[in-house]
């Protein structure tokens, strides 16, 4: 990459004048709700539909064409409003927020400006690795449209324009300047992402764009009490790209004050390849949007009842989960942590549990086992073939003395592949555990004739051979003999 | 041999007529048609003569007027059942043009319909051609229009007024008894009062504006026009309401505007002081005085009253309208439908296109409301004009809490002016000053015509509360059938 495209960077600045300043983080967050329709037509909102498919004058902004407020747009925006602690404000009102885009069909996009829906709010992140909990305040959420998409790389020489997602509903959350470090932003990001993905109002999906991260960056003197000139980050696809345009930014913003320069307010977009940020063209720059007061679409008007109807429908929210399972299922935090930081392995984990008495057995499992066979074929819990029920057979079997720990993760592996269920792999795979003495004596028999002089010198007295007497055992069984009973024989066949 | 018009000079060409002949059999729907289409052809209503109408379809009106005929039984039959209508370009037909007289809707064809028109199908009239505006209904003589200027009637130097100039002339001419307009600042009534017809605004949100291609959105609404009272009370009774399509339409009870007693007895009408200022020309005065004392003859109490901040209506209407339709005007970007001119790269696409596509008014528009809703300009305008907005309607509404029921006034300052000879755009303003003040508060009002002066007509306005059109409505059939053809002379 060349030096032109970059943002400007002083030459021969201190890398370690990082020391010095502190990182200022604000971040703006736009979320895809999981309505049905738009934001203000009746249009669907799938994702993946072929290019102007779900379009409608209204949403292709046709003259004469009016915007109607889809109420489940207020509803999910209300739920994350409550759950992250806001004001709600009675009367709010929507804006146009004026400037020329192919993709913007009407010349505006339809928001809130100076009257959103809710303001004032907080959220407690659990801090990155040992440092404690995090509070960042939330200056305000809205409501909005989506824009269309522009397609550069699709026409040879041409831009495209796919306006299926123009009028998608979004709400804006965004936080005050109070992050202080790129991992702190992760984390606040995190908790987010989880609280929505809770709340269900949207699919927090950033591959698919339902989830949106603009940054605000700036730097300061540690001890400085005032703001620095600040940055924004956009082009940022992974909560990980956060970070690092964070880090990448911080670190230019920094050499350039240490050298005495100045940082100038712009917007930066993040080139992950590069891991370097460069100025945005010009079309990404500020604009003078002229926002005015949306004179199709009356004042929100949202009275208690409906704000209390909400609350009291909220979902179960991540805190109340990790308590419930330390509770409930006798958990550790880390389990509880882990298990509750994705919503739907939670749900899973839940479902197995109910079915198989030792909690604590399915959490290891569904942590362990689960998740493994689920990162190996890179698909989501949603889509996994083996059904809670069967997972709670299988340990079922395992307890029962039936596999097993060994014979059950080759079964598992099985299920995993066709969705069968344990019993009838166990069966077919002649992985049944054998617990029948007579056959277990045959075996030990064997093993003792075969390897007489360990088990001379175990009888003589070196115990810790009597684990690799029961090892020879197993070997000779294929893993099919109960290594508990298996133990006992022996012992009690040398003489302990 | 000439063809009758629909007229008041022609009981039988009104509304209620038409229509009885319309469901007794007498004629059918296609001889009403075409007697529209006669009296057009005569009148020379397209470009060679008044220019009033710019796109009609006469297969599509003989098919409607056909397809008419097999819903005309009895009880059933629509209220406009039979009844030829042109309707303002701006407002969205199907399958016919809908360019708001702008090069840049140059055959564009609206996929939709707006829902007044489907209000109007439904009642069973018939849409007999498309009329001309002044350009997105920007202007107050319809000289504005892409389309070459509409002349008045009366006299082909004239204006018609404007914007609604095509269908205020079309009726004045005999060729509809009945038409639709649009209004954001007297775009009905003005021409009405111009062309010696009545017109009528209803209150904001009375009427859906689903299908109105907006100017400034929160000023705009569909109006309708007639030769009578009665036949304009009709055609807004059949297209008021609430839409579902349209956020802004209110809910709110829609009473039979036929119904409406026969005196005027414990009416109070207002006579506001500002709209009869010194400099009003004597002879509108005095046709004013003349309507008014026929309202006291029937019963009607006529007090003076004020409402003070009348004159910063003109002011405050030009930030307002122009930051809207800055706005709504943005969307004619040569990207989807409509005029594309291209030029270097995108930029130069929007520029070339929006420098071609809009006319000199329009653009003056757009430029205005741009500069007004711009960072550090806003407050100083658009934020002040919305608080001056608020004390007009405040005007309004403490004079109507005071006893008033309507309030009187002309209309205009001055009848029909020469095409052409109001060149400076704020004076060609002027022309709404006893209008847009409706706009701004949101209320019904209407124009009749008074009476004439040097032979042209003059409109006297009737304006009342929120919602209170039905009141509105008896009142100017009462004093319409006191100055029978006084009106007129």
């Amino acid at each position: 990459m060349s030096v032109r495209e970059t943002a400007e960077s002083p030459r021969g600045a201190d890398p370690g004048a990082l020391g010095a300043f502190e990182m200022v983080v604000g971040l703006e967050v736009h979320v895809q709700l999981l309505t049905r329709t738009k934001a203000f037509c009746r249009c669907a909102t799938d994702f993946g539909a072929p290019p102007n498919t779900n379009v409608c004058p209204v949403c292709l902004g046709l003259p004469g064409a009016l915007p109607v407020l889809n109420e489940h747009v207020v509803d999910l925006a209300l739920r994350a409003a409550i759950a992250l602690d806001c004001e709600i404000h009675p009367v709010s009102i929507f804006a146009r927020k004026n400037y020329f885009y192919p993709d913007l069909p009407k010349g505006y996009q339809i928001s809130q400006y100076d009257r959103p829906l809710a303001t004032a709010g907080r959220l407690t992140s659990d801090g990155p690795a040992d440092a404690p909990a995090a509070t960042v305040r939330i200056t305000r959420v809205h409501i909005e449209e989506d824009a269309g998409k522009s397609v550069h790389d699709r026409f040879a020489g041409v831009s495209a324009i796919d306006l299926n997602r123009a009028g998608v509903p979004l709400i804006e959350i965004v936080s005050e300047p109070d992050i202080r470090s790129a991992a702190a932003a992760g984390a606040y990001l995190r908790a987010l992402k989880q609280l929505l993905e809770y709340l269900e109002v949207s699919d927090v999906n950033m591959e698919e764009g339902s989830l949106r991260v603009d940054a605000n960056v700036s730097a300061r003197p540690v001890g400085a009490s005032t703001l620095g000139t600040k940055t924004e980050l956009k082009n940022l696809n992974s909560f990980s790209a956060v970070e690092r345009a964070l880090d990448a930014e911080f670190a230019r913003q920094c050499a350039l004050l240490a050298a005495g320069e100045r940082v100038s307010q712009q917007t930066l977009l993040w080139d992950a390849n590069a891991g370097a940020v460069r100025p945005a063209r010009s079309k990404e720059e500020s604009h003078d949007y002229r926002y005015f007061p949306e004179p199709d679409l009356p004042p929100l008007v949202v009275d208690r009842a409906r704000i209390k109807g909400v609350r009291e429908h909220l979902p179960e929210l991540p805190a109340a989960r990790k308590t419930r399972y330390r509770e409930a299922f006798a958990l550790g935090s880390y389990d509880a942590d882990v298990l509750t930081a994705d919503r739907p392995l939670g749900n899973y984990f839940e479902e197995v549990a109910r079915a198989h008495r030792d909690p604590k057995t399915v959490a290891n499992w569904v942590m362990g086992e689960v998740r493994a066979a689920l990162n190996a074929r890179r698909i989501e819990i949603d889509r996994f073939p083996v059904r809670p029920a069967d997972v709670a057979e299988l340990l079922d079997l395992v307890a029962g003395g039936v596999l097993s720990g060994t014979a059950a993760k080759r079964v598992f592996a099985i299920m995993a592949e066709t969705g069968e269920r344990a019993a009838q792999i166990a069966a077919r795979e002649g992985l049944v555990q054998i617990r029948d003495d007579e056959a277990l004596h045959q075996w030990i028999e064997q093993v003792i004739a075969e390897h007489e002089p360990e088990a001379t010198r175990y009888a003589r007295g070196e115990r810790k051979l009597l684990g690799v007497l029961v090892g020879f055992v197993m070997k000779k069984s294929q893993g099919r003999a109960d290594p508990r009973r298996v133990n006992q024989l022996l012992a009690e066949r040398l003489g302990a | 041999m000439t063809t009758a018009g629909f007229g008041s000079s022609s009981p039988e060409g009104t509304v209620a007529a038409l229509r009885a002949s319309v469901i007794s059999g007498q004629r059918s729907p296609r001889d009403i048609v075409d007697r529209s289409f006669a009296r057009a052809a005569e009148v020379r209503a397209g470009a060679d003569g008044l220019n009033a109408i710019l796109w009609s379809d006469v297969d599509a009106a003989h098919r409607e007027a056909a397809a008419l005929e097999s819903r005309l039984d009895g009880p059933h039959a629509g209220q406009l059942a039979g009844i030829p209508i042109v309707v303002k370009d701006n407002i969205a037909t199907a399958g016919s043009p809908t360019t708001c007289g702008s090069r840049i809707l140059a055959g564009y064809h609206s996929p939709f319909e707006a829902t007044a028109v489907t209000c109007l199908r439904d009642a069973g009239a018939i849409i007999v051609g498309k009329t001309n505006l002044d350009e997105f209904a920007m202007g107050s003589s319809t000289e504005f229009s892409a389309f070459g200027r509409t002349k008045h009637p009366l006299d082909p130097r004239l204006v018609p007024g404007g914007s609604s100039g095509g269908s205020a002339a079309a009726v004045a001419a005999g060729i509809t008894p009945v038409a639709l307009g649009s209004e954001t600042g007297g775009s009905v009534r003005q021409p009405a009062a111009f062309c010696g017809i009545v017109g009528v605004k209803p209150t904001y949100g009375r009427v859906s504006r689903f299908g109105l291609v907006a100017f400034a959105s929160s000023l705009d609404q569909i109006g309708v026009f007639g030769v009578t009272v009665a036949d304009a009370a009709t055609v807004l009774q059949t297209i008021a309401g609430r839409d579902p399509l349209d956020a802004t339409s209110v809910e709110a009870p829609l009473p039979n505007y036929a119904e409406y007693p026969h005196t005027l007895r414990g009416v109070v009408i207002g006579k506001p002081r500002e709209y009869f200022p010194e400099q009003l020309d004597p002879r509108i005065a005095d046709l004013c005085e003349r309507a008014l004392d026929r309202c006291r003859a029937l019963g009607a109490t006529v007090r003076d009253v004020s409402l003070p901040h009348t004159e910063l209506a003109i002011p405050v209407y030009y930030i307002v309208a122009p930051a809207e339709a800055s706005s709504n005007l943005a969307r004619f970007d040569g990207v989807r439908y409509g005029l594309r001119v291209t030029d270097d790269g995108l930029r130069g696409m929007y520029e070339a296109t929006r420098s071609n596509g809009f006319g000199p008014e329009v653009t003056r528009r757009i430029l205005l409301g741009t500069y007004v809703l711009s960072a550090g300009y806003y407050d100083a305008y658009y934020t002040k004009a919305m608080r001056a907005r608020q004390l007009i309607a405040s005007d309004f509404d403490a004079a109507f809490n005071s006893g008033v029921d309507v309030l009187f006034t002309p209309t205009t300052p001055t009848t029909a002016f020469a095409a052409g000879s109001r060149s400076d755009p704020y004076e060609m303003y002027l022309s709404d000053i006893f209008t847009v003040t409706a706009n701004l508060a949101g209320i019904p009002a209407l124009s009749l015509p008074i009476g004439r002066v040097d032979g042209l007509p003059v409109g006297g306005q009737l304006l009342a509360p929120h919602f209170g059109e039905q009141r509105m409505l008896g009142v100017a059939q009462l004093l319409e059938h006191s100055l029978g053809a006084e009106a007129h002379r």
